[in-house]
């Protein structure tokens, strides 16, 4: 097992749930709780490849995929915020919605075929530094650069802008923001459908970089929950998200390099022995999600830090929240 | 939006109602889901599929004659259950989305009482089918206490945690049917002898031949069971009480000193047993052994059902058995992702349309708004 080829894998898997996650992050900042992580992700993963076959351009595929994430949230956004139904309802909705109409909409695309996919470099100079050049800076997709930028990128604009500064305030304390001239509506509906379009590109980045190819419900499998937990997990802050994403992906790599060898650390591996046993492997991962849960929920109990104050109340002026 | 209302002539307000009368409620349920077919009837004609005929297929296929409402009322009863599981749990505000995992760790328990076996093998079915009642219970019960757990003592965010528990529980199954209780490599056990099987409706053709191939079998009638029990539980004893309270009212609720970390804990405890049960009646009734695939998503439908029968237990019922049949039909409907799009629609439909429930609709012309805005 070559650990530094695990690790870079890693980080091309981990860049998918840092997409997602830190387009939550934007979100429930905002105060909208959106649960159809899922089902836009599998949405943006579809448009994207559907578009890539179709039109041989990845890029226009990247696009669409973004369009479709941000439509699918326009959607929880107009339910949520306008019509003020529950949150955590809607969410579920638009993961069965997402995932239907994906499926419907894949039907047919072939497994995996001769697409153009996004580009995939080494930065030159970067790539030299020991360990890390070769783990962060060595033969990836240029998404997993794109990530680089993204997260400091989020984390200058959420603390230290204007916008940045209105957007937690509407999360955190509406009807003050309210007050002050800030729109509250307008505002969490830029913010969802932000976090709408990041999930579409996470899609994108599995079927047009990452895991090329259409697998139907499995393209994505549950890694659009794991996003939305693991910003439970990261407090809300795009750094933290980086990290935890980066490490599961690294888990997760792991776990698939572990089958393989006929001997671990010069013991008989039992994963190679009897096939059954890696089943436990599988379940690894979201153990890790459950374990990072409820490290990540005891930290904020004890720092006294938590969720946006706002987070999945209905803002109506006038009204005090449920 | 605000862009769309500047443009309009007139804006909407939203104001809220004290009072809903009595049919408006199920009127918006019944509009919800004509408006849910109406757009999923624009999807499927864009996927180039006929609406009418798609729509005709599925009720022919499920309502059509007493085989196939025989067939739905099987594809129901893991619905109910697990509807039930799901409505308990919401009705305290509690989003057991786990309802899917806890199902699969009934069947488990219940396929260990046979396979082990946990009763002496040869045992008569009335010993060995109230046993796999216990064990599928079980199981489900104590997958269902690892979120209640979570939650109660860190205060875990249980949506994520059963969501995880389900994959954990998917990949546990597979390691039994593929490992230890494997059939000769194939993803599923031996067959169960049939001291373990759930009698069928088909088993009294001898004295009724009108019975001759149903399939509906006891688990039905274990179901129809489990839903008035619910309904005891929440609508008629002091617990129920608690459990509406916590849910309407939180703060109220631990003003009034109820316990609800305990609550919790027991809510989904029982909430996971009920949905194992729907994994035993799954296994003892139509399977007969232990597959890996053998639900297809019982426990994710169940959350719309719930949904749509307001958390009532007896409502669940007639839901399920609609569902029944739309699942049913999907399994040979094209393209294959049809029925989930329709079930999400449905939802969707179902929660925007509350909002005329707790708000009335007013339509204020432009030109007065702009003129109450300049005199205030």
């Amino acid at each position: 097992m070559d650990l530094v080829l695990i690790m870079a894998a890693g980080i091309g898997v981990g860049t998918i749930l840092l997409f997602a996650a830190v387009g939550e992050i934007l979100a429930e900042r905002s105060g909208v709780l959106n649960l159809g992580v899922e089902g836009m992700m599998l949405l943006g993963a579809v448009a994207g490849y559907a578009t890539a076959v179709s039109t041989g351009n990845a890029w226009l595929g990247v696009l669409m995929a973004m369009l479709a994430g941000g439509l699918l949230s326009l959607l929880h956004a107009i339910v949520t915020i306008t019509f003020r139904a529950d949150q955590v309802v809607s969410g579920l909705a638009l993961t069965f919605l997402g995932t239907g109409l994906a499926s419907v909409l894949g039907e047919g695309l072939s497994k995996s075929g001769a697409i153009s996919l996004l580009p995939a470099f080494s930065i030159p100079g970067l790539s030299l530094i020991p360990v890390l050049g070769p783990v962060a800076f060595t033969d990836q997709s240029i998404m997993v650069y794109v990530g680089y930028v993204l997260v400091p990128a989020t984390w200058l604009w959420i603390n230290h802008t204007r916008p940045g500064l209105n957007l937690r305030s509407v999360g955190e304390e509406p009807a003050a923001a309210d007050a002050l001239g800030v729109n509250v509506a307008a505002t969490r509906y830029r913010y969802t459908i932000a976090g709408g379009v990041l999930a579409g590109l996470a899609g994108a980045t599995i079927t047009l970089a990452v895991q090329p190819g259409w697998f139907g419900a499995l393209t994505v499998n549950g890694r659009g929950w794991i996003a939305v937990g693991l910003v439970i997990f990261a407090q809300w802050s795009p750094f933290r998200a980086a990290a935890g994403a980066y490490l599961f992906g690294a888990v997760v790599q792991l776990t698939l390099a572990m089958q393989l060898p006929p001997t671990l650390l010069g013991l008989p591996n039992p994963f190679y022995e009897y096939h059954p046993n890696t089943f436990f492997l599988e379940m690894l991962p979201y153990a890790l999600v459950l374990l990072a849960l409820v490290l990540g929920s005891r930290e904020a109990m004890r720092k006294r830090i938590g969720a946006p104050a706002a987070l999945g109340i209905p803002y109506i002026r006038g009204e005090r929240g449920r | 939006m605000t862009a769309l209302q500047m443009r309009l002539p007139v804006s909407f307000r939203l104001e809220p109602r004290l009072t809903a009368p009595r049919w408006l409620s199920p009127a918006l349920t019944a509009g919800a889901l004509v408006v849910a077919l109406v757009i999923s009837g624009v999807f499927l004609a864009i996927v180039g599929a006929d609406p009418i005929r798609v729509y005709q297929h599925i009720l022919v296929s499920s309502f059509g004659d007493i085989g196939v409402l025989s067939d739905t009322l099987v594809k129901a009863t893991p619905l109910i259950l697990t509807g039930l599981a799901c409505s308990l749990a919401f009705r305290m505000r509690l989003w057991n989305i786990g309802a899917e995992g806890q199902l699969l760790m009934g069947a488990w328990g219940a396929s260990a009482v046979v396979l082990f076996p946990l009763v002496p093998a040869g045992s008569p079915a009335i010993v060995v089918l109230p046993a796999m009642l216990v064990g599928g219970f079980l199981g489900g019960a104590l997958w269902g206490l690892i979120p209640g757990a979570l939650r109660a003592r860190f205060g875990v965010n249980e949506i994520i945690a059963t969501l995880m528990l389900n994959s954990i529980a998917f990949a546990w199954i597979q390691y039994w049917v593929f490992g230890p209780w494997t059939e000769g490599g194939f993803q599923m056990t031996r067959k169960f002898p049939p001291e373990a099987w759930l009698p069928r409706l088909s088993d009294l053709e001898a004295v009724v031949p009108a019975f001759r191939g149903l399939t509906v079998h006891a688990g039905f009638l274990i179901a129809i069971a489990a839903a008035v029990v619910v309904w005891f539980i929440v609508e008629r004893s002091a617990w129920g009480y608690e459990i509406r309270l916590t849910g309407d009212n939180p703060r109220a609720a631990r003003y009034a000193g109820i316990r609800i970390g305990r609550n919790v804990l027991l809510v989904f405890a029982v909430s996971g047993g009920i949905a194992g049960i729907a994994g035993m009646t799954e296994v003892a009734g139509v399977v007969h052994r232990l597959q890996d695939n053998f639900s297809p998503g019982y426990g994710y439908t169940a959350i719309i059902v719930a949904y749509l029968a307001k958390f009532k237990p007896l409502r669940v019922i007639p839901v399920a058995i609609l569902f029944g049949g739309l699942i049913l039909a999907g399994r040979e409907i094209q393209p294959s992702g049809v029925p989930a799009m329709i079930q999400g629609t449905i939802l969707f439909c179902l929660i925007a349309s509350e909002v005329f429930l707790r708000y009335k609709v007013a339509i204020v012309r432009r030109a007065t708004r702009v003129a109450s805005a300049k005199a205030g």
